[in-house]
């Protein structure tokens, strides 16, 4: 058969040498190795002080955006409940009433929107089937939690803040 | 008759001290595996609990103390439980004859830093190591479970294969020493040179003999996870395994000081009767010299595990048998034509 690139090397078939049934000298270059390794950088990112920079295409933890008035976009349509692979977002339409212009940009919101972040693959699906970009995904990923009730964020913890309003912690 | 208080006292003082030095060391060697292995593998290690994570050790003994406890319904009460037991207790009954300084003088009274001195120490080391292979066998059988079972057959089969070499290459150290006190073997190293020196090949075989007696890697087939889902001490929870791993760290830390002791001189450093100083800052500056190799060959023992890949287990009978023990006897071959040789000159 014809060998596709000619970098292939035959197998060294060779009995070993007496050094090398020794074993000893190859222990010792292991040795060796490792232990230039322990004067080396170490590869740790130590986590909660230090952050590792995500690529500006990361997809992590999901906001609904507001738009420039401070209005929610979103009109649960459930477009992004449909496109969801893993069936993680669960919606709740109800119309606007007068007097909510300020709050809602368009005549139906979201009364409950709730994505489970164990059920969401981060595939970023969502963000890509909304028609009002109310939906994106952002660098943070999930924190860690002691149930899986936490892991359920609904609109309060989505929603990005009323700008000039710090969220609640 | 009467008794001598102040004997007693000294001695169950030295036994507590020796005792807790030697947990300490094993908790502490526990952090300094997870320590070499980080930095070997250019990770930081445990870091969190306390400065530089030194109550790490701390952490992980509580939280085996509050893990819950479970005897499989199927074992050997008695026997489940002697294991660990055993296996804790000779690792820490070896401690006794192995030298950790030379004597103290206070108010008078010349106090041994070593717990007994006996004419058979190496000997009595031998017999308790031996032991050691009941805790392991024990803790196997006694699980009811194949796993365990074949671990611990492995255990014993290489500990006993071992143990031979082993034997051997002291023979020729015991040869050119004349002795089997192991005090004495320090002393004499401390006028002339180390016996590392004159023994490198009966050095080179106790040490490899040392891994496999410990079950270290890489001779760890025992516990080898890939292939046994632990070993010996699968069906081991909370202290219990703690015991057994603890007794690991303990054996780990009496073979060093047993190589430190018979190979390089044990407490007995270059210059430490020509400084001119007081004996017993000299016999204290000794110990702390024997620690110190002490942890370098911790270090040693660790360096290895994180380096050298396991043996496969016919791969580590055929270095037992057909070159750790020729070898062994070719070592001693030669230093009987070496002692001979000289006595005729």
């Amino acid at each position: 058969m014809q060998a596709l690139t000619n970098r292939a090397k035959p197998v060294d078939r060779r009995p070993m040498t007496f050094t090398e049934k020794l074993y000893l000298p190859a222990i010792a270059k292991g040795m060796v190795i490792t232990f230039k390794h322990i004067f080396q950088k170490k590869e740790t990112i130590s986590y909660p002080e230090q952050k590792r920079k995500f690529s500006p295409v990361f997809r992590g933890l999901h906001v609904l955006n507001r738009d420039a008035e401070g209005r929610e976009n979103c009109t649960a349509c459930g477009l992004c409940a449909v496109s969801c692979p893993a069936e993680a977002i669960t919606m709740e339409g109800a119309e606007r009433k007068p007097g909510e212009e300020h709050l809602y940009r368009e005549e139906k919101y979201a009364a409950r929107y709730e994505i489970n972040m164990l059920r969401c693959i981060f595939c970023g699906f969502c963000e890509e089937a909304c028609p009002k970009d109310a939906i994106y995904l952002t660098e943070t990923f999930a924190p860690s939690n002691y149930n899986r009730e936490s892991f359920i964020y609904g609109k309060e913890d989505l929603l990005i803040p009323m700008p000039g309003e710090k969220k609640k912690a | 008759m009467t008794i001598d208080w102040v004997f007693i006292l000294e001695k169950v003082l030295l036994i507590s001290g020796v005792l807790v030095v030697s947990l300490v060391v094993a908790m502490y060697s526990t952090w300094g595996e997870r320590k070499v292995a980080a930095i070997i593998q250019d990770r930081r290690g445990p870091n969190r609990a306390g400065f530089m994570g030194l109550f790490q050790p701390l952490a992980d003994g509580g939280k085996l103390f509050f893990k819950e406890e479970i005897i499989p319904t199927n074992s050997n009460r008695f026997l489940f439980i002697l294991g660990p037991s055993l296996a804790m207790m000779i690792a820490c009954m070896t401690s006794a004859v192995i030298p950790w300084g030379d004597t103290l003088t206070i108010a008078g009274h010349s106090f041994s830093l070593q717990i007994a001195d006996i004419n058979i120490g190496i000997l009595y080391i031998f017999g308790v190591v031996s032991l050691g292979v009941y805790g392991i066998m024990l803790g196997g059988w006694a699980s009811n479970n194949k796993y365990s079972l074949l671990a611990s057959v492995r255990a014993a089969s290489q500990i006993i294969s071992y143990e031979l070499a082993m034997g051997l290459s002291l023979i020729a150290l015991l040869m050119m020493t004349g002795t089997l006190s192991i005090k004495e073997i320090v002393e004499q190293q401390r006028h002339t040179y180390w016996n590392v020196v004159a023994q490198p090949l009966g050095f080179l075989i106790f040490l490899v003999c040392s891994f496999a007696e410990c079950n270290r890697s890489p001779f760890d087939l025992p516990e080898a996870e890939s292939e046994l889902n632990g070993g010996y001490h699968l069906e081991y929870s909370s202290m219990k395994l703690g015991f057994y791993l603890f007794a690991e760290y303990i054996n780990m830390f009496i073979s060093s000081a047993l190589m430190a002791s018979l190979y390089f001189g044990g407490y007995a450093f270059p210059y430490m009767d020509k400084m001119g100083l007081d004996q017993n800052i000299v016999t204290i500056l000794g110990t702390v010299v024997f620690f110190i190799k002490i942890i370098c060959f911790l270090f040693f023992f660790m360096w290895v595990r994180w380096t050298i890949p396991r043996f496969r287990y016919d791969q580590l009978m055929r270095l037992g048998w057909n070159i750790m023990i020729p070898l062994a006897l070719v070592n001693m071959l030669i230093t009987g034509a070496v002692i001979l040789w000289q006595q005729s000159h």
